[in-house]
């Protein structure tokens, strides 16, 4: 088994425009995504929901900003920390993976063990 | 599996002729105290060809590993060029490359065994059969090296990859191509090819692409992926996007012979067959497609008694197996609109009616704007000149093929059959202003000449 980071980028307007129903109904599908993550035979390590870019603050060499690293219209909103076989079951299990204001991207987490 | 290995071995003497008799010459004037120096460069040669890709396949189960699988192959036909002159060369050189690949391998991974640890175990545990050893061990000698291409093709062409780093490592890893061949070909300087080849090997590698053949739910698609870069290496071949020769035999046979080796491998995968058929009824046309000047001559132009009929023949027979057995795939069509073609016995006769009918079922099966430029160009055929300008306009319209030099062509076609050479002369200079191969560009500026005789 090898893990995995889903990361999640979606435009945040989706959330503000949608009201509490949205946010509700998202809510509702990632309890059903961490259920799902084991039942396709992955193992859910961790995983969060961000706080929107506008409460993000950069560091680049010591000079600290207001606003996320990169302003791009679909941003990191979450991610979850998977454990997975190998490639396709990461892909198979990150397919499910709501995100219904932009899609996820999935990476591979680097070995640091030496072994 | 023998019958298709024969005619690759025909098309392959017929093409490299001239240069695989030059070679031969040269090293055997170059070793004259050696006489079977040369008949050994000759069999690493063509193990080279034909074997690459087994040998690859198989040593990469054992190897856990593309990278160090790739160098132990290349360390295994150097190793043959000694070997191979001092005790002949082996009955079967293939089964000998794999063994001798394999066991640097495993020598490789016994010595560092942390290296062992750290590496994923990407090859899936294969279901264990007569004469296979998932240790790789006790298949040496006559045992049964089990057949591990399809993997290998597989992996090549995973969707987590970018097109043009599948069309790159299918060429370095299954035809056993060198970064500087790929990068001649594909007009790519070679450092930005060579780290085309590493960034994906590390992905495969580092994200973990697993080394095996996809399940049933999965494989329309992979399979789908896997021949449109086989596709690309022909039609690559077949037009080569820049320079003086219009073709480029060596990625045409390249191409043709991945996928008779991958029809032998899914012998009931019926686009497979389609793409087999579509590539030999196309390539069957290649020796008409040019003038003895170099001048491109279309289809209407070229001479038919020198097609390749045994090519023809084979081509036909496999669209026939295609297109059976529920609706077909866009390869299948395609072959099948080729095989009209390629029958009819001149270009007036040609069946522009079925011909029209097989594009609209390739357009619901593969709706690109490309195959609906083609069937603009046949409606023409069958309702007038008009009727396909009407089409044409429709495509301009849309846009996703502006920039494609074969769009105005077309356009300025039609529009010089109708009677209009003012306006087939502009669209003509659009085409001549997209395209870059030699033998095309003449082509255009010759029509631009033709149309302004008739409009002066």
């Amino acid at each position: 088994m090898a893990e995995y980071l889903i990361l999640i980028y979606e435009n945040e307007d989706g959330y503000v425009k949608g009201g509490p129903e949205v946010w509700q109904s998202a809510g509702a599908a990632h309890g059903r995504f961490a259920e799902q993550v084991g039942e396709k035979g992955g193992k859910m390590l961790g995983g969060n929901a961000l706080q929107p870019t506008g409460t993000a603050t950069s560091i680049r060499s010591d000079v600290v900003t207001d606003g996320p690293f990169a302003e791009t219209k679909e941003a990191l909103g979450g991610y979850y920390l998977i454990e997975a076989r190998d490639l396709d079951h990461a892909l198979e299990i990150a397919k499910l993976c709501p995100a219904p204001f932009g899609g996820v991207e999935v990476r591979p987490i680097m070995d640091m063990s030496g072994g | 599996m023998l019958a298709a290995r024969t005619d690759g071995e025909a098309g392959a003497e017929d093409a490299a002729g001239p240069e695989a008799g030059a070679a031969a010459a040269a090293s055997a004037g170059a070793s004259a105290s050696h006489p079977a120096a040369a008949d050994v460069r000759a069999a690493i040669a063509d193990a080279h060809r034909r074997e690459w890709a087994f040998v690859l396949a198989a040593t990469a189960r054992v190897a856990r590993d593309i990278d160090i699988a790739e160098e132990c192959v290349q360390d295994a036909y150097v190793a043959a060029l000694d070997a191979w002159q001092r005790q002949g060369v082996p009955r079967n050189p293939g089964a000998w490359l794999t063994t001798t690949a394999r066991r640097r391998a495993l020598d490789m991974l016994r010595r560092d065994r942390t290296l062992r640890a750290k590496l994923p175990l990407l090859i899936e545990p294969a279901p264990v059969g007569p004469g296979q050893d998932e240790a790789g061990e006790a298949d040496e000698g006559d045992g049964v090296i089990p057949d591990d291409r399809l993997r290998l093709v597989f992996t090549c062409c995973h969707p987590a990859l970018a097109r043009e780093a599948q069309v790159a490592l299918t060429l370095r890893l299954v035809c056993g191509l060198t970064t500087t061949e790929i990068a001649q070909a594909f007009l790519v300087p070679e450092p930005t090819m060579a780290a085309r080849v590493t960034r994906a090997k590390k992905k495969i590698s580092a994200a973990r692409i697993a080394y095996r053949v996809p399940g049933e739910a999965e494989l329309p698609d992979r399979l789908d992926a896997v021949l449109t870069v086989v596709h690309l290496l022909y039609t690559t071949g077949h037009t080569a996007p820049a320079g003086d020769g219009l073709v480029r035999a060596d990625l045409v046979e390249r191409a043709i012979d991945l996928v008779r080796t991958l029809c032998t491998l899914m012998p009931d995968e019926r686009e497979v067959r389609g793409l087999l058929a579509l590539l030999l009824l196309t390539d069957a046309r290649r020796a008409t497609r040019t003038a003895d000047d170099g001048r491109l001559l279309l289809l209407e132009e070229q001479d038919r008694s020198q097609w390749d009929k045994a090519a023809i023949e084979e081509g036909a027979a496999l669209v026939t197996e295609a297109l059976r057995g529920g609706r077909p795939g866009r390869f299948a069509l395609q072959a099948a609109i080729a095989a009209v073609h390629a029958e009819a016995p001149s270009y007036p006769e040609t069946d522009w009616p079925q011909l029209l009918q097989l594009y609209g079922a390739l357009l619901r099966a593969w709706p690109s704007p490309v195959v609906a430029l083609n069937r603009a160009v046949v409606l023409a055929m069958v309702h007038g000149p008009a009727a396909g300008l009407a089409e044409i306009a429709d495509l301009e319209r849309d846009g996703r093929l502006a920039g494609y030099r074969y769009l105005p062509a077309a356009k300025a076609d039609l529009l010089r059959r109708i009677g209009r050479p003012a306006d087939a002369a502009v669209a003509y200079r659009s085409a001549l202003e997209l395209a870059d191969n030699a033998a095309e560009r003449a082509f255009l500026s010759a029509r631009i000449a033709e149309v302004h005789g008739r409009a002066g």
